[in-house]
């Protein structure tokens, strides 16, 4: 009885560690809530619930015992895709009777505790690129490819830079529009550019947050309206401090 | 020649945001046709019709059901191929005029626009869900038949 006790919550922990993993990298809140409950029930748990919000998870299981609750709070996310596949796959090989318990847990834990992401300067040369060629993309000339460029880049590179020492995300997205702004007002003002608004609009897209607006939208339309809300405010609020970054700079004009 | 700088450049763009995102690196060249293709269904049709949110639906669409696809084959989940295929299609640009409208004290102008930002990211939300419902009933007549 103290036995089945136990695996019960080592269970709970197994499949709320890879619900936060997964949450914290960007995952879909239907596909969290998909993968505790496939894991739990791969374990034995035929019945589980589970409320997912982008701040928090709560899993309860069902059982011959009284039901268990569990709660994980979800204090930073960001987009690592590469952790949702790993997560994902770890999740399928416990379906499939791969892996028991105990090396599921190992291998989560090893998995939250890797950093997975590209290099630091791979980050920015990638953020460099996209802005101009964002910025084709958008209709510009091929002039303006350069200090698109340049501008995307070390806005970008601002961005992360604060994000090391500013924990709040809006502060390091409104100091690093404010650059971009700044940057490319001053290559038109010498020559190096043509069309500002061009410039602008190619570098803010690596920080402009398509997916946080998609996800949310998609999130309602599903039905989890708490978490399709939340996420809302949240895009909502980056898609402001990008705004009034540029526009602080704008309105000095 | 004009196609041809679109094709290229939306392909590298939509790769090198597979790289921000930290797609695993496999990934990111399928990541780019799927951006490229998305992109170019956008251009084309926006370009004859005139209407962006009925190009952004349907390139919505084929990112959509070709991530769907990718996805099964691959066996990883689908938001790597969708995520980097609808950034192109993302209105940042609009958002972008809309915030500098309302900084010039221009508010019709920028509630117009906000209006046409809530309609792209709401048709790219669409075309997402429409084509994950699509392939759950190709999936269920598959399986109805076998």
């Amino acid at each position: 009885m103290e036995n089945e006790k136990t695996r019960t919550y080592e269970i709970m922990e197994v499949c709320l560690l890879a619900g936060k993993i997964m949450l914290q990298s960007g995952g879909e809140t239907y596909r969290v809530e998909d993968t505790m409950m496939r894991m739990a029930a791969a374990f034995g748990i035929e019945n589980s619930h589970s409320y997912v919000t982008p701040t928090g998870i709560i899993f309860s299981a069902e059982g011959a015992e009284p039901t268990k609750t569990k709660l994980i709070r979800i204090l930073t996310r960001s987009t690592d895709l590469k952790k949702v596949a790993m997560v994902n796959s770890i999740s399928r090989r416990i379906s499939s009777g791969e892996l028991d318990l105990e090396s599921a847990l190992t291998l989560l834990k090893e998995l939250d505790s890797l950093n997975v992401t590209f290099p630091f300067m791979v980050q920015v040369a990638a953020a460099s690129i996209a802005s101009g060629c964002f910025m084709i993309m958008f209709r510009g000339e091929w002039i303006d490819f350069i200090p698109a460029m340049l501008t995307g880049g070390v806005g970008y590179f601002g961005f992360l830079y604060f994000h090391r020492y500013i924990p709040i995300k809006f502060f390091s997205e409104f100091l690093a529009s404010f650059i971009i702004g700044l940057l490319s007002f001053f290559l038109v003002k010498i020559g190096a550019g043509q069309q500002l608004d061009k410039i602008i609009i190619g570098s803010v897209m690596t920080l402009v947050p398509g997916l946080l607006v998609t996800n949310a939208v998609r999130d309602l339309m599903a039905g989890h309206l708490v978490s399709g809300l939340s996420k809302g405010a949240e895009a909502f609020l980056t898609a402001f401090a990008i705004g009034s970054g540029i526009a602080v700079v704008l309105s000095f004009l | 020649m004009d196609i041809i700088g679109q094709l290229v450049t939306s392909f590298i763009a939509t790769a090198a945001f597979g790289v921000i995102f930290n797609a695993p690196k496999e990934t990111l060249v399928k990541c780019g046709f799927v951006g490229m293709g998305g992109w170019i269904i956008y251009y084309i049709a926006e370009k004859y019709s005139g209407d962006s949110v009925l190009a952004t639906l349907g390139a919505t669409l084929f990112v959509g059901i070709v991530s769907q696809e990718l996805a099964k084959f691959y066996k990883t989940p689908v938001i790597i191929f969708s995520v980097a295929g609808i950034i192109p299609l993302v209105p940042g640009g609009l958002a972008y005029d809309t915030m500098r409208n309302f900084v010039e004290d221009d508010y019709y102008q920028a509630l117009a626009l906000g209006a046409k930002v809530t309609l792209l990211s709401g048709s790219i939300a669409f075309g997402l869900v429409f084509s994950e419902v699509i392939n759950q009933v190709v999936r269920r007549i598959k399986r109805a038949n076998l």
